[in-house]
């Protein structure tokens, strides 16, 4: 006798206690303090706050620890709670020109006003597994200090007239993707807000795909800097702008070619990229593809995946996708049933055409499939075949 | 630190009810809102749950159900995350209910003027599949076209000799909007039509709400020569022997043997209550 599942409360509060267990791993162990995350492994941190959309190292910290590293539920974990913070405002834009550098880097110039900076990479690191890393670090000071201002190498070019130009104040204000869904087509802007927000994994492959053919791309890394900028708001009840802190940046520039089109003379044109916290990687695949969703601005053909803004940017977020990806796991019984009743019939009526040829379509489950089946012994007798007939009132009790 | 209650600031709420209230006034039409990032998973209810949270107060009594039952465990989750964040009471009775939150059906038991149906809705654009573009489909929606879906099911008809579509079957609402009833068998697409309960949709990952007022018409769509049919069993319930309900298919051994059971757990356990007393 068949007896109802039951239970599902005590099994997710089973399931809560394993997963406690699981998480914390052998007691005997220390647990991770959320400095120890913070300090050490401050890349994590950074991607989690940035694709979480919440610039706060001790939250992206204790998700970290509490997804038991799994970057993308920590991400899930820091947007849910940002649900549930009230907007005060928002910023005056951030001014990366005045950005404390700590590392800048060209692919462009050899040498350029301010120098290249390196700074903290893995780029030189030869990625030997290091035994013994337990050693504390050793840093010299450098021999002077690096300028406080380090002018951008696109605004060389600018001085030539040879890449696009944008005025500050030239872009329309951006909507708050966070509050209001986006529409198609989407601006700049709001594209931009969609890819910083996106899965770096997702952009990543993206990118990598304009450099193999699948859009007009040839991109040069003009700039790519990161470091600290400070954050400035103006509140209205005060009338004037105050410093409310600083955070870290990371900023890509590219240069594309371009052969002119839509009214717009041969020129250098920019794909832009912006991470929260130290994220080159997601920063140049950024620009990569927004360079290659301006696609119908300039005129150029539209037919690769990274040039169609519905396809990526209703694809760029990894809450969104995991999500949905994963709901597949949830029950399907009801869309299930009414699809292995819908195959049966489609079964029935392929043997029944099999048998009669020359038999006219349709019909069925009035004569087709019954008339098949009836020729010999039930093929299957536990499998009930009669219940996924076409609905006919004869079936009807 | 406390949630607020039922976890929605009441400045979101604000824009859901303000939302849902364009949503009731045009009946069918999808209404972007700006859905938040709710603490359970995409595709797992996140639009269901944020009306939900719009809609509840303190008084109402609410269910949940997931495949027409009480007791799968992501309707479990749900109605633990609102009894922890709002505190409401829960039943398993849709005739108690105020707020039924349902994924993929319509309870058996006959609706009522007091209630309100808030579907979870994975995919609320019926002309997704034949359509990607949402820049393509808005059009065709303003222009009430929909010969792409017409078109679709003359091939099925053609191909199978009638309309392969068994769930999510596309409804035309209010005679203007071609709307998805979200992924309920076409055995429920009947309870849409003329439904004194209000029936809200909300499908939080692609951002769009809409509604169904009470007794507003809703048509399947078909063609005059091959009319709109449900899906009907030559079994009745194992359990409660109802011959009108929709059924789950259960393999109970190892050979393979099938017993069919309602779908709907409540309405089968009220069903075999009143056989016992
Ligand atoms: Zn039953």
């Amino acid at each position: 006798m068949y007896v109802a599942v039951k239970g599902g409360e005590q099994a997710i509060a089973r399931s809560l206690e394993l997963l406690a267990e699981a998480r914390r791993g052998n007691p005997a162990v220390p647990e991770l303090e959320l400095a120890q995350i913070r300090e050490q492994l401050r890349l994590g941190v950074a991607r989690v706050m940035q694709e979480g959309s919440l610039y706060d190292e001790e939250l992206a910290a204790l998700a970290i620890r509490q997804a038991a590293g799994d970057m993308l539920e920590a991400i899930f974990l820091l947007r849910a709670y940002r649900t549930t913070l009230p907007r005060f405002g928002y910023t005056l834009p951030l001014d990366t020109t005045a950005m404390r550098v700590r590392r800048r880097v060209s692919g462009t110039f050899k040498d350029i006003p301010g120098g290249q900076v390196l700074g903290p990479t893995y780029d030189y690191t030869q990625r030997l597994l290091d035994f013994d890393a337990s050693a504390p670090a050793n840093v010299a000071a450098a021999d002077a200090p690096l300028p406080p201002n380090m002018p951008r190498v696109l605004d060389l070019l600018d001085a030539e007239a040879l890449i696009e130009r944008f005025e500050p104040g030239d872009d329309p204000e951006p909507i708050d993707l966070t509050r209001e869904p986006v529409t198609f087509p989407a601006d700049r802007a709001t594209r931009l807000q969609n890819l910083s927000r996106g899965d770096e994994g997702f952009l990543l492959g993206m990118a990598y795909s304009t450099q193999r053919g699948y859009a007009e791309s040839h991109p040069f890394a003009g700039e790519i800097r990161m470091g600290e900028v400070d954050v400035v708001v103006c509140p209205e009840e005060l009338g004037f702008a105050i410093e409310i802190g600083s955070i870290t940046l990371t900023e890509c520039q590219m240069i594309n070619q371009f052969h002119g089109g839509n009214g717009v003379p041969p020129q250098f044109t920019r794909g832009y990229g912006l991470t929260m916290g130290e994220g080159e990687r997601k920063a140049m695949s950024m620009a990569l593809v927004d360079r290659a969703l301006r696609c119908d601005e300039l005129a150029e053909p539209n037919y690769a995946p990274a040039q169609n803004q519905e396809f990526v940017l209703s694809h760029s977020d990894s809450v969104e996708a995991s999500g949905f990806v994963q709901h597949l796991k949830l029950p399907h019984y009801v869309d299930f049933q009414a699809e292995l009743s819908l195959l049966r019939t489609l079964a029935a009526q392929h043997v029944s055409d099999a048998r009669n040829p020359s038999g006219e379509q349709g019909e069925v489950g009035s004569v087709g499939p019954d008339a098949a089946l009836s020729q010999e012994p039930d093929p299957t007798p536990t499998l009930p075949c009669e219940q996924g007939k076409e609905p006919s009132e004869a079936l009807r009790t | 630190m406390t949630y607020n209650f039922a976890f929605l600031d009441e400045d979101t709420k604000r824009m859901l009810r303000r939302a849902l209230l364009k949503a009731v006034a045009i009946p069918g039409y999808q209404v972007p809102f700006g859905s938040r990032e709710m603490p359970l998973p995409y595709g797992w209810g996140t639009g269901g749950i944020q009306v939900t949270a719009a809609l509840l107060g303190p008084d109402d009594v609410l269910k949940v159900i997931d495949q027409g039952a009480d007791d799968t465990t992501n309707a479990v989750n749900i109605r633990r995350f609102f009894a922890r964040v709002a505190g409401v009471t829960t039943t398993e009775r849709t005739a108690e209910a105020t707020l039924i939150q349902t994924r993929h059906r319509i309870p058996e038991t006959s609706l009522r003027e007091d209630q309100i149906l808030v579907f979870q809705v994975p995919e609320p654009e019926p002309l997704r599949t034949l359509e990607p573009r949402e820049a393509e489909t808005r059009t065709l929606h303003a222009l009430a076209d929909y010969g792409l879906m017409h078109v679709k099911l003359y091939e099925d008809i053609a191909q199978y000799g009638h309309i392969a579509t068994s769930y999510d079957y596309p409804v035309l609402v209010d005679g203007r909007f071609l709307t998805s009833p979200s992924p309920i068998p076409k055995f429920d697409n009947p309870k849409l039509d003329h439904s004194p309960a209000l029936m809200l949709f909300g499908a939080g990952r692609e951002k769009r709400l809409y509604a169904i007022p009470p007794y507003t018409k809703v048509e399947s769509l078909a063609f005059e020569d091959h009319p709109f049919e449900i899906q009907r069993w030559e079994h009745q319930c194992e359990l409660c022997g109802s011959g009108e309900s929709y059924l789950d298919e259960v393999i109970v051994d190892d050979r393979g043997t099938r017993m069919f059971v309602c779908s709907d757990t409540d309405f089968c356990g009220q069903r075999r209550a009143e056989v016992q007393a």
